[in-house]
């Protein structure tokens, strides 16, 4: 028996087991084995397996987003988590919800949508599960009311590389038992542990919603008027600011609510957006999503709140410094994405990086780069200089001692 | 570790340099005031107290512990309710009190820049100017300090809607238990790596010393109504709360006191509540004015469906305040009508509510025990008060008994052993009632990677103390360390 037929053999007796293919490489770098386990204990069993045959594991939802991050150094075993699949609960009544993490977000918000709740969290990639949400920490312009995954999960169920099962939390919103397992593992890159089941808090659907717009040719200025409306006691669920080829922006208030209370509170986004700003009932197309394609370079970058107009200005200057189309779009809250074509040249999209790192700096921001061809990452850093790196390793180095998770795909080499 | 009284000497010399002399206690007298934090029964002499000025000292403290091997346990105002700063008796108390600036308010980037000492109430008040304010509000808000909060992860009557600490803190710096001065989180969201800022609030001083916090600030509502409710009991109070959240609103708190706890409050703050209620519930709803007026009609409408015998709407501030003097009183309010008590903190799902307050209800009675609740109805937080008299034999023990079979009560219906006062030294013992050894032995490991040598606030949280660096997995006999003379069990 070859050492292929081996593994396969053996993880085959846990769940399904099949030799990779191209499609099922890790940021370029090829896998060798896919398996689908279809529970917790399987994933447990799977690592404990993966451990006798001293395997690198890549954990996996439906993939939207495994290029991000860097290649990591091996990848044996990709560990496919869509089978573990379903709601546990949903207790309506107590606003929580019990999920396995290979469930796409879009069905988790169609069974809590029946009780009129929902998952106060953007899904920016078509597909994505609760396991691949979490582990890379997405998020979209309701963060601003709703803040992100890590302030929604309550509890979680995860495997540690030795293949132990550990949880975490519980599914009452309030508790401060234990340490906060699910903020760890939340945008740890699966290089912490497999994430197996996610206990949520969720919040009531909002009757109605109103949008008001604005476009304004001056990233300055948008983000001046975007500042007005956080300064306002307006309560939005989201400001997005969105910047075309051209350098204009347009601002869009989310607002939520009571019927009955929408009309005032529209009235008062247009006020604060100014002369020139419409209202419907729609989001605009693009809403919530990235400005980049899967097979281009996507960046995500943050600043204070007062930053926000600078760093569009900054995107704005760069592409025009270095004659690339740079889109941004993102949220007012100082989180921002913007993006580059596959085919911009790796040293053009580094220098392009490098200026946007100079410009956050003054608004305490960063930028990290998600993703981005092979060319390109080989000659930027990916992360950015990420303080209290020597606990980071230690954590590492305790949870996953063999390094076996998806090593290098994280900052500083992990 | 630590105890020997020369190296204690050497260390003392080495703290008085570090911090100045008169910032170093070691008088047997004075180091009683710090023997426990707000849960007064346990009580434990630390051998030295230092009062650091800044991020530097504290890191010259740390790491001169470090290098005795002595314990180390940090301290803001004392007024946690887990022993969780409980001193250690061989040990070093860092109280932070003395480090209480606030080093920045900034409205437009909504957010300020504290010293861990400050006052959990003066940062909303240093923000109020400005239209903003601090959201987390202990009942304790009044004297409880930032890095204590941040330490127990705090939340309040209004984190129904707003969160906990650990969701409006943004960036921390701290001296870890390896003598290093490290910033997690930041000024932007988002910064990159793990979210070990997420780790360290709420870890109950187990993972370091905080010694600068940025905090967000929240822009101040356009509008706050409140009511106060009176329900025949807690059931029909229940079944309004049930109805409220059910039809989609989130108030910005629900809280509920029982006849016990409402007679209380009147007995020590004469709140003027309704009299002979079985219940009471206060509902605030805050937010845009015009969302606000339209979902409170809603609030006020399911409280009389369900049978509210009275319900009051505050008209101004003053009135608001009255409604929260006997909610926020009603700890201590209950020293009016009993001697002694045990101030239980569980959480329930909150749809448990009705089918577990009968079941305290049943707890209490045969030896004299009684239980007056008083909760944060809206997230099944039940802060139950169990009442008792020491002089009385045997009340004590079944008040004890009593206040564990609560807890057991709170993981029987999935919920948690606290919400918000912490687990501490105070509920080590019940750690493994809810989480088996993996997970407790999964905890310790994120402690193993912060503190190895086990010095900063040993024996708290978890029941069992964990060598670094052993296998992880299941143990027969005594731990090396018990059997060592060098830990207990708690």
């Amino acid at each position: 028996m070859t050492p292929t037929d081996a593994v396969i053999e053996s993880l085959g007796k846990v769940a399904a087991t099949r030799a990779a293919t191209d499609s099922d490489s890790v940021g370029g770098v090829p896998a060798r084995w896919v398996v689908s386990p279809t529970s917790t204990d399987e994933v447990a069993e799977t690592l404990r397996l993966a451990g006798q045959h001293d395997l690198t594991v890549v954990p996996r939802g439906a993939g939207t987003k495994i290029a991000w991050g860097a290649a990591p150094r091996a990848a044996d075993l990709v560990l496919d988590t869509t089978g573990i699949h379903g709601v546990v609960e949903h207790a309506a009544g107590d606003l929580v919800l019990i999920v396995r993490a290979g469930t796409p977000m879009a069905e988790l918000q169609d069974t809590v949508a029946t009780a009129g709740q929902q998952l106060a969290l953007d899904t920016p990639l078509t597909g994505a599960t609760v396991g691949g949400t979490l582990a890379t920490s997405t998020s979209g312009p309701r963060r601003l009311l709703y803040g992100t995954a890590r302030d929604l999960l309550i509890g979680v169920t995860f495997v540690r590389g030795d293949g132990v099962v550990a949880k975490a939390g519980g599914k009452v919103v309030k508790n401060v038992a234990g340490y906060d397992f699910g903020k760890l593992l939340t945008g740890s890159y699966g290089t912490l542990g497999v994430i197996t089941e996610a206990v949520f808090r969720l919040h009531p659907l909002p009757a109605a919603r109103r949008v008001a717009r604005l476009r304004l040719p001056d990233a300055l200025a948008a983000g001046k008027v975007a500042l007005a409306v956080l300064g306002s006691q307006l309560v939005p669920t989201a400001v997005e600011l969105d910047q075309e080829g051209d350098g204009a922006v347009t601002v869009t208030v989310l607002v939520e609510g009571v019927a009955a209370g929408l009309p005032d509170r529209t009235a008062t986004a247009l006020g604060l957006l100014g002369d020139g700003a419409t209202d419907g009932d729609e989001l605009p197309g693009g809403f919530g999503t990235y400005p980049f394609d899967p097979d281009g370079t996507g960046l995500k970058l943050t600043s204070s709140l007062s930053g926000v107009g600078a760093v569009l200005t900054a995107a704005r200057e760069a592409a025009t410094a270095h004659d690339v189309p740079l889109l941004v779009r993102g949220s007012a809250a100082g989180v921002l994405y913007a993006g580059l074509p596959n085919d911009v040249e790796p040293g053009t999209v580094a220098a392009v990086v490098e200026a946007l790192r100079g410009a956050v700096t003054a608004y305490d921001g960063s930028v990290t780069v998600l993703t981005a061809p092979a060319g390109v990452r080989e000659v930027v850093d990916l992360w950015g200089p990420v303080p209290g790196m020597h606990l980071m390793r230690r954590l590492k180095d305790e949870l996953d001692p063999g390094h076996r998770f998806s090593p290098g795909r994280f900052a500083g080499g992990i | 570790m630590g105890g020997n009284p020369k190296s204690l000497d050497d260390l003392v010399v080495r703290l008085r340099a570090a911090v100045g002399s008169d910032q170093v206690i070691t008088d047997r007298q004075q180091l009683r005031t710090y023997e426990c934090d707000g849960l007064a029964h346990y009580k434990v002499t630390p051998a030295v107290v230092v009062l650091p000025h800044s991020t530097g000292q504290v890191a010259s403290v740390v790491r001169a512990c470090i290098e005795a091997e002595v314990p180390y346990v940090a301290r803001g105002s004392g007024t946690g309710l887990s022993g969780g700063a409980l001193p250690h008796a061989d040990g070093v108390l860092v109280v932070t009190s003395q480090m209480r600036t606030i080093l920045e308010v900034d409205a437009t980037d909504q957010r300020a820049v504290v010293q861990p000492g400050v006052i959990n109430l003066h940062v909303t008040r240093a923000a109020a100017p400005d239209g903003y304010y601090y959201a987390p509000d202990p009942s304790s808000q009044l004297v409880c300090s930032i890095g204590g909060n941040v330490a127990e992860n705090s939340g309040g009557a209004h984190c129904l809607k707003y969160g906990f600490t650990t969701n409006h803190v943004m960036g921390v710096e701290m001296v870890a238990p390896d003598g290093t001065v490290v910033r997690l989180g930041g000024r932007a969201p988002d910064p990159p790596g793990y979210d070990l800022m997420g780790a360290f609030v709420g870890s109950e001083g187990t993972l370091g010393i905080a010694t600068e916090v940025t905090v967000r600030l929240m822009r101040a509502p356009e509008t706050v109504r409140t009511l106060l409710a009176a329900f025949p009991s807690t059931d029909e109070a229940g079944g309004a709360v049930s109805a409220v959240i059910g039809a989609g609103v989130l108030p910005a708190a629900i809280e509920m006191m029982d006849a016990l706890a409402i007679e209380a409050a009147e007995a020590a703050v004469q709140c003027g509540y309704p009299a002979g209620a079985g219940a009471v519930l206060i509902v605030e709803l805050d937010g845009a004015a015009a969302d606000v007026e339209a979902q409170f009609g809603e609030v006020e409408r399911h409280c009389r469906d369900n049978g509210a015998t009275e319900i009051r709407i505050a008209a101004d501030d003053a009135e608001r305040a009255l409604f929260w003097k006997g909610r926020k009183s009603a700890f201590a309010a209950v020293g009016r009508i009993s001697p002694d008590y045990i101030v239980q903190d569980g959480v329930i799902p909150r749809t448990a509510l009705p089918e577990v307050l009968r079941r305290i209800a049943s707890l209490s009675g045969s030896g004299g025990v009684r239980v007056a609740n008083v909760f944060h109805a809206g997230d099944g937080n039940l802060h139950p008060l169990v009442l008792f008299d020491d002089a009385v034999p045997g009340q004590a023990e079944e008040a004890e008994t009593i206040s564990g079979a609560i807890l057991d009560l709170c993981i029987e219906y999935g919920g948690s052993i606290t919400g918000e006062h912490g687990v501490g030294m105070d509920k080590a013992k019940y750690m493994s009632r809810m989480y088996n050894d993996d997970d407790l032995d999964t905890m310790q490991m994120l402690r193993c990677a912060f503190d190895p040598h086990n010095l900063c606030n040993p024996g708290k949280i978890f029941p069992t103390p964990r060598l670094c660096g052993e296998v992880p997995g299941r143990h027969k006999g005594q731990h090396p360390l018990q059997e060592a003379g060098l830990a207990e069990v708690f």
